[in-house]
């Protein structure tokens, strides 16, 4: 019997490192979780797209809930994203206010004309400093922000038609019981 | 010494193969000089590519400018540091830290202002936390549980060895792993 206890031990190996792999490919690990869930999202004052001289600040938007997405005209991935936004955008019942970030104002301005625009609002953060705040370190991301300010959910990568479906309409479904 | 030399032979008569062969000669032996030289030159581009210059108040500041910045991860390419990545918000980070040294933040200030935006995930070094008491006691355990282990099996070796001295191939049995 003894002499089947290497085996065992190899067998363990075996699944410990066939989890590993599983594990690996249900999670994505570049993936870090926002510690700014349940958190009041950061104070920010930007200016919109259409019209540099109007700014808008997380105060302006308090009252309703809102999906911020960040997209960048180089961003390849918010390509992937942008036709899921343009058909189901509209069907989530919150406003999207689009975050241009780190991008050229006339760069975003011919991407959004060529592909469409799925968004309410346009705000503009060149420098990419309040970015810093909202803890956003690449594009997509996507934010959903109560009434109050707080930030609910965070969705990290392109919006799928699935994450829509099973993460960001439950997480809105839930706002909407908790305010009168 | 590395003298000055050309490939171009049209500047030597045709056929004064003798002063062709000095001047190849010249360069053959003065080119493994200037690739060590370039290699150099190439490694000091990276480098100064990787890290902009920033107005340091002083080295000591620039000092601790280069560790703080070493013990911080990049979130975009996540097995580098601050200090070594090329990607464009580890150098608005890089900024970012640089601009609250010169505000007089310390660096656990600093630190804690990145972990509120990115988490834990920004130090290379983890705090001691619940969730993180696998990652840094897990090791231990393990060591623990194999000395165990090898405690318990020469014990039991020692106790069945007198006994069976003579006997060989009755104390041989089971142990042979």
């Amino acid at each position: 019997m003894s002499r089947l206890v290497p085996f065992f031990g190899f067998m363990l190996l075996v699944a410990l490192f066939g989890f590993g792999i599983w594990w690996n490919t249900q999670h994505d690990q570049r993936e870090v979780p926002s510690p700014l869930i349940n958190k009041p999202a950061p104070a920010f004052v930007l200016p919109k797209l259409d019209d540099p001289t109007q700014t808008v600040s997380r105060e302006a938007l308090m009252g309703k809930p809102y999906l911020i997405n960040v997209f960048a005209s180089w961003c390849i991935a918010c390509g992937e994203e942008h036709p899921v936004l343009m058909t189901q955008g509209k069907s989530i019942g919150v406003p999207i206010i689009g975050y241009n970030y780190k991008d050229a104002a006339d760069d975003a301005k011919a991407w959004l004309a060529k592909h469409g625009d799925p968004y309410d609002m346009v705000i503009v953060d060149q420098e990419g400093r309040t970015a810093i705040d909202f803890g956003v370190y690449g594009a997509p991301e996507s934010f959903l922000v109560d009434g109050k300010g707080v930030i609910r959910y965070k969705r990290i990568g392109p919006l799928t038609p699935e994450a829509i479906e099973k993460e960001l309409k439950p997480a809105i479904a839930a706002l909407a019981k908790e305010q009168p | 010494m590395i003298r000055p030399f050309s490939f171009s032979v049209g500047a030597h008569p045709v056929g004064d193969n003798q002063t062709k062969r000095r001047t190849w000669r010249r360069a053959q032996s003065a080119l493994p000089q200037v690739l060590f030289a370039l290699l150099f030159l190439i490694a000091g581009l990276a480098f100064a590519q990787a890290i902009e210059p920033l107005p340091f108040k002083d080295h000591a500041q620039e000092v601790r400018f280069q560790n703080l910045t070493r013990e911080l991860r990049c979130l975009v390419c996540q097995n580098e540091n601050l200090a070594d990545s090329n990607a464009d918000l580890a150098r608005d980070l890089r900024h970012e830290v640089f601009e609250q040294m010169q505000a007089g933040k310390s660096d656990d200030e600093i630190k804690q202002y990145l972990v509120d935006r990115y988490s834990d995930f920004v130090l290379y070094d983890p705090p001691v936390k619940t969730s993180t008491l696998l990652l840094w006691f897990g090791p231990l355990v393990i060591l623990l549980a194999g000395a165990a282990v090898v405690v318990v099996t020469i014990r039991r070796r020692s106790r069945v060895a007198p006994v069976n001295t003579v006997d060989d191939k009755a104390a041989d049995e089971g142990d042979d792993w």
